[in-house]
């Protein structure tokens, strides 16, 4: 049985319109004009337990709308949604016990106080059993490095400290859920690297199910087996990142270190993209020419002293998937 | 509901509020330049008044120091924390906690109301008691009286405080309603003139408004100008507002959490 059950999920917003101008202001005393934003428009999918799910969209999409439907914060005007067999928004004190979020660019732990004591508010708030409180609080301090953290204000914080230690506060009740609402946001690329091994890590050992909403492409590569693209509230992608590769790129690309400089043979079914002095890119369809093919066609013609298959980077594949389905 | 969490919001926030030591110091100063301003209105008004008064002239002016050190728990404000929160989409936060929402900001708002207040009228009791002669409270009794109906007149004050809280999930600002309330309460509750002071067509009427219950009632108490047997009735005052404030609070918070955009999403 699934863990989350979302079907045909709708919400839409009126959004007030104004002229501009102050005629426009005073118009619009007498006669407000709404725009409806539909925000879901039908959205279903299902979500196992210990599942760790990227979930993408261009700004606008709908991505934070679901993330707070399920957070219980938002009441959908139409459609199903259960989530360890509750609906969020009805049964909302019960169902945030087993949920921990992190909003990027928020931080739920009291700006002036030493992060320690919010940590031990937190524990009172979700009435954390004493030993578990303690036994979590060692391992992320341990695992996140954030022991010289513990003592000072959260305003004295850096961003990633922060970060660090907004995710070890929603981790210390031990969720069954993880919602993650663009947490690398600003982040430099040291903190980004070790903030996805942590949720990689938390995801594993405790088999909790995270869902995270991201612009970073590179976050849903690093740590997520499933991808879900939305936009304007509608599902356009569900499935694993590799099979929206094959969908995707056509293009692969052989990249040769050759031992000498000079015009490589290429065979006929793949290009010769670039030349860099010894170094030289092949760009190839698979389905034309296996890689494997390709190379043993080029290392019986040419010298070569290094190659690899280089991917299209995910960067690009999201962007021509947002194309292909006329996402301005 | 488990009691350990809400005093846990209460006692954070309580130790939080008291890193503001300069705002402390510098309410501290103020609140006793305008004491001493306001007593000598009041001497002014009393050495040319023709008639006997309502009050005597030495209970005004204790009157005025007990206004002047509890300034603070007056509901004069919104929290600004929780507007930053509205207004910036952090309120997220406060939604995803599985705690009762209304019962969680009042625990704020209890805090909020007696941390500074504490800071500034220990001190400025200190003062207005050595420096300014003010008269310690008529009786015992009346001392216990005015101790319980001042601990209501907190939470009264929470209460309204709360509410005020609850109407900007509508206003987002929330500036408008505080003016008006603060208006209200600086008139109806005898922060600006002692209640008995008022023309006696007017008293019924400020006797049947929530806002005696934060000034006069308990000030009276300690003044023995309401003898402290009096105070089941008064206390009942008081109550009985908390709870219509308590009730309309929660009720407008389901309400608007019913219809609220989490702003920023």
């Amino acid at each position: 049985m699934p863990q989350i059950i979302v079907e045909n999920l709708v919400k839409h917003f009126r959004v007030s319109q104004r002229d501009t101008g102050i005629f426009g202001a005073l118009r619009g005393l007498a006669h407000r004009r709404y725009e409806t934003v539909k925000a879901l428009d039908g959205v279903t999918f299902e979500i196992g337990s210990g599942e760790l799910l990227g979930y993408v969209g261009p700004n606008g999409a709908g991505k934070s709308t679901t993330v707070k439907v399920m957070s219980g914060i938002l009441v959908p005007d139409s459609g199903r949604c259960e989530i360890l067999g509750l609906v969020p928004w009805k049964d909302r004190s019960r169902h945030v016990r087993h949920l921990g979020v992190v909003f990027g660019q928020r931080t739920q732990l009291w700006w002036d106080l030493p992060v320690i004591e919010s940590f031990d508010l937190l524990r009172d708030i979700y009435r954390v059993p004493r030993h578990e409180y303690v036994k979590n609080l060692d391992e992320f301090v341990a695992v996140m490095d954030i022991d010289s953290c513990l003592d000072t204000p959260v305003r004295q914080l850096s961003l990633g400290q922060r970060m660090r230690c907004d995710l070890a506060g929603a981790l210390l009740h031990s969720p069954k859920l993880l919602f993650l609402d663009e947490p690398t946001i600003g982040m430099d690329a040291v903190s980004k690297v070790a903030f996805r091994q942590f949720i990689k890590r938390f995801n594993r050992e405790r088999e909790t199910t995270v869902i995270l909403t991201t612009h970073d492409m590179n976050d849903i590569e690093a740590i997520c087996d499933r991808l879900m693209i939305i936009n304007s509230g509608k599902l356009l992608y569900d499935g694993g990142l590799d099979a929206l590769r094959q969908q995707m790129s056509f293009e692969r690309s052989l990249v040769v270190e050759m031992t000498d400089a000079g015009s490589p043979k290429v065979h006929p079914a793949a290009q010769l993209a670039m030349m860099n002095g010894r170094r030289v890119h092949i760009r190839f369809d698979p389905k034309r020419i296996s890689a494997a093919a390709l190379i043993s066609d080029f290392t019986a013609h040419n010298d070569v002293d290094d190659l690899f298959v280089e991917d299209p980077p995910i960067e690009e594949i999201i962007a021509r998937f947002y194309e292909g389905n006329g996402v301005g | 509901m488990a009691l350990v969490s809400y005093w846990a919001v209460i006692s954070a926030r309580f130790r939080s509020l008291l890193q503001y030591r300069s705002a402390a110091l510098a309410g501290l100063v103020t609140q006793i330049v305008w004491g001493i301003i306001r007593v000598m209105i009041f001497q002014a008004f009393y050495s040319s008044a023709t008639t006997e008064q309502p009050m005597s002239g030495r209970d005004v002016e204790t009157y005025i120091w007990l206004g002047q050190a509890f300034l603070a728990a007056l509901p004069w404000n919104i929290d600004t924390d929780l507007r930053s929160l509205i207004r910036s989409g952090g309120i997220g936060y406060e939604l995803v906690r599985p705690v009762d929402l209304h019962t969680y900001w009042m625990s704020r708002a209890l805090a909020w109301r007696t941390a500074p207040m504490l800071m500034r009228s220990i001190p400025l009791l200190a003062f207005a008691f050595i420096v300014m002669g003010m008269a310690p409270p008529a009786t015992v009794a009346a001392g216990a009286a005015f101790m319980i109906s001042m601990c209501a007149a907190i939470v009264l004050s929470s209460a309204i405080t709360t509410f005020l809280n609850v109407t900007m999930l509508w206003t987002i600002t929330g500036d408008g309603i505080t003016q008006l309330t603060f208006g209200l309460v600086l008139i109806f509750s005898g922060m600006l003139v002692p209640l008995p002071l008022f023309p006696d067509w007017s008293q019924p009427l400020i006797n049947a408004m929530p806002f005696r219950g934060l000034v006069d009632t308990p000030y009276r108490l300690y003044l023995g100008h309401i003898p402290a047997s009096d105070l089941p009735q008064h206390l009942a005052h008081q109550l009985f507002w908390i709870l219509a404030f308590v009730v309309a609070g929660r009720i407008a918070l389901s309400r608007a959490l019913r219809r609220v955009v989490v702003q920023g999403g």
